[in-house]
């Protein structure tokens, strides 16, 4: 309980890093997911569903393995050692966008490919073409991905394994939450390991409790896909 | 000039090493025991404080902090196991290795003692005991400088505790800490450095069994890694850090470093 | 008799159309002129191939044979943006009442005042004043099937296509439609429109097309046709009785 007593600051320094790090890494899987599942949605090409299964099978992955590969990536050894990334939040971010990527853009695939069936006479009516309703589809679906991007959230804030290997738990530059439980835990620290986790569960049902009052708001307004 | 440009795009969105970017600064490989019993949150300040130079520590297991420091990926190597570390500098990938101080392991166990080893100041013995007792065994299985000093035990005590995987010997593959909390759970022996067992805060039943035996002795040595092998490695600060942990500031501060009350590590290193 | 029915100032042509599907043809229509002198009304059973017909008409569908003429010429894209459809479940942007109308006056490249103008008095020809700012999708039926028929009449077309717009409405948010369609006609837009409801063809129609089976069984003005029916099949349906 020391460091939640006396220091203060330096846990909230942890909280608002993990945040930070968590909230970058789902806009730029953001940025990606979505075009990626929306083009997956609407076209049609051979190795789509390939893609899809490909997709869906990455949502799984493993966290670790994850972490390993932007390790090697980013290592001195690794093609991208030259740019010094490892053991920095930008590398954390990178590992956490991997992870989240597939998720937001699975989702966005489901979302979009549901709503596209039901839009799809009607936007050709209106003379819109395949590659002009993307955006259309977007906006239209934009609760349903808010979803789709806080269960991203959700994920990359709870994450360890990734973290910490490439971020390293390195004092007041990549301990984030969770890394933080997992060194506390193995300083036997249970107490201060507990509150923490007290803190990330308190964030897991704040993002929750937005996403519905996000589907209550899609509700009330006839969003909701059918 | 690709790296140029992609350092602006990744500075302009506030992300590569925000904050610190300016700051000189050194990674250190080293290993859980240093970090979880306190002593670097304890002495790294006084260095950083004369220097200017930020150190960041990656706590990982010895093997795994030797293979990223092979990887070129930290400027400093803190762990030990000396076979190891000569193995590390005999291969080129470091420049030279200094001794920096040590502590003792201890052998700890549940208050029952079932192998009735407590008391005793021969490692050996005791762990032979266990093995008899077929008393449950907590190893950390994960290659770092701990497993590699209790497989030794084990082989002078002529016993193969492999053979009894998942019976009584259990291997967590997990740090120090973690594996301190398994036996806990499960009323384990256990053989752990006397600085993370000191500063361990879930004891339960467990408490020292053996300890005093010169053979658990621990000696902890640092090494530059090799800036030809890596030539990003940040060479000159790194070396000043090595000078100052074996210099007489550092000496003193690793000898000044208590938790309740108890001196966790001896410097020794050879210039002091 | 049909050449004094011409008097749009285009015509829409149906010529050898066919539409198979597992082998089996869905719609079978040799020649079909749809230029009469006002609404003209595809009646006819379930499963007549009434939509099929439709969604041809509109280029949804491509035919497997045959083709759909306008001016003499195959359908172009030029002729399919001087048409609009409503379908029988609305299809409503999941925006606002306003906004679903706006969506289809920026495509035509309207400036935001002549918009804003736009947008009102067609809400005033729905009857959906105040409402501009309501989600589109908490509309009740009735009102979301007359935007949805709004959003067409905000292209211009020159003809639209309607797919059973009230088959799942009340008689009076069925009457409020009917209105304006019959308004929309009476302003020169070329009416096609799908029914099963004998009553609303005897409403609204100038023309009829009787289907059944993929084929056209009888197709001329609603008076002759509702009145004293050439073929079985058609005083069988006008009867009520049970068509196979």
């Amino acid at each position: 309980m020391a460091l939640i007593l006396n220091g203060d600051a330096e846990l909230w320094a942890i909280v608002l890093l993990s945040l930070k790090v968590s909230i970058f890494a789902v806009l730029i899987a953001a940025l990606i997911g979505m075009p990626v599942g929306a083009a997956l949605a609407v076209a049609r090409f051979p190795g789509r569903r390939a893609m899809i299964v490909l997709m869906n099978a990455l949502m799984g992955f493993p966290p670790v393995v994850v972490g390993l590969l932007v390790y090697l990536m980013l290592s001195r050894s690794g093609p991208l050692g030259v740019l010094e990334l490892l053991y920095t939040p930008t590398a954390m971010i990178i590992a956490q966008v991997v992870l989240v990527t597939p998720i937001v853009a699975a989702l966005t695939r489901q979302v979009i490919e549901m709503l596209a069936e039901e839009y799809s006479e009607q936007l050709r009516s209106l003379g819109v073409s395949r590659l002009a309703s993307v955006p259309v589809l977007l906006w239209d679906a934009r609760l349903a991905l808010i979803t789709a991007l806080l269960a991203g959230f959700g994920r990359a804030i709870a994450e360890v394994g990734a973290v910490i290997i490439v971020g390293g738990n390195i004092n007041h530059v990549t301990r984030v939450m969770t890394t933080t439980i997992a060194l506390e835990t193995s300083k036997g620290n249970l107490a201060l390991a507990l509150a923490l986790g007290a803190i990330l569960i308190g964030i897991a049902i704040a993002v929750n409790a937005m996403v519905s009052a996000v589907s209550l708001r899609a509700e009330q307004e006839g969003l909701r896909h059918a | 000039m690709i790296r140029n440009f992609l350092r602006a795009a990744l500075l302009s969105l506030g992300l590569a090493a925000p904050a610190f970017a300016e700051e000189p600064f050194i990674v250190v490989q080293s290993t859980t025991s240093t970090q979880n019993s306190g002593l670097l949150d304890y002495i790294l300040p006084g260095f950083e404080a004369e220097t200017g130079i930020d150190v960041r520590v990656v706590a990982v297991g010895t093997g795994q902090a030797i293979r990223n420091a092979v990887n070129g990926d930290g400027d400093v190597l803190l762990v030990h196991a000396k076979q190891a570390e000569d193995q590390f500098v005999a291969d080129g990938w470091g420049v030279e290795r200094f001794d920096v101080m040590y502590n003792d392991f201890v052998l700890v166990g549940p208050k029952s003692d079932p192998a009735k080893v407590k008391g005793g100041a021969d490692i050996v013995a005791a762990l032979t005991a266990v093995a008899e007792a077929e008393a449950p065994f907590a190893s950390r299985g994960d290659d770092s400088g701990t497993h590699k000093a209790e497989m030794r035990h084990w082989t002078a005590a002529e016993v193969d505790p492999t053979a009894a995987s998942g019976a009584w010997y259990r291997e967590t593959g997990s740090g120090m800490g973690a594996t301190l909390n398994v036996a806990s759970g499960m009323d384990a022996y256990v053989l752990t450095d006397r600085a993370t067992w000191q500063s361990f805060g879930n004891r339960g039943n467990l408490e020292v069994m053996v300890e005093g035996d010169p053979r658990l002795f621990n000696q902890y040595g640092v090494i530059l890694v090799n800036p030809d092998k890596h030539p990003r490695v940040r060479a000159a600060a790194g070396q000043r850090f090595i000078d100052w942990l074996t210099g007489p500031d550092g000496q003193a501060a690793i000898a000044s470093y208590k938790l309740d009350g108890q001196q966790l590590f001896f410097p020794n290193a050879s210039g002091s | 008799m049909r050449d004094m029915l011409c008097d749009t100032a285009s015509s829409l042509f149906v010529r050898n159309l066919r539409v198979v599907r597992n082998g089996k043809a869905l719609l079978n229509v040799s020649r079909l002129s749809l230029d009469g002198p006002g609404p003209t009304l595809i009646l006819g059973p379930n499963g007549a191939g009434k939509s099929l017909l439709l969604r041809c008409l509109h280029g949804l569908i491509e035919p497997d044979q045959g083709r759909v003429e306008q001016d003499g010429t195959p359908l172009t894209d030029r002729h399919k943006a001087q048409q609009a459809m409503v379908f029988q479940q609305p299809v409503l942007l999941r925006r606002s009442v306003a906004a679903n109308l706006d969506f289809v006056l920026k495509r035509q490249g309207l400036p935001r005042g002549a918009r804003k103008l736009r947008i009102e008095s067609l809400l005033a020809e729905g009857g959906l004043e105040g409402k501009a700012r309501q989600p589109a999708r908490s509309l009740s039926g009735g009102e979301a099937q007359r935007l949805a028929i709004l959003r067409a009449l905000a292209l211009d077309p020159e003809t639209l296509f309607l797919d059973e717009p009230t088959s799942a409405l009340d008689p009076n948010a069925t009457q409020m439609i009917e209105r304006m369609i019959l308004r929309a006609s009476s302003r020169g837009v070329r009416i096609v429109m799908v029914t099963h409801d004998i009553g609303q063809a005897r409403r609204l129609a100038a023309d009829i097309v009787m289907m059944q089976g993929g084929h056209v069984v009888e197709h001329g003005l609603a008076k002759q046709v509702l009145n004293a029916p050439q073929s079985d099949a058609a005083r069988r349906y006008l009867a009520g009785g049970l068509v196979t």
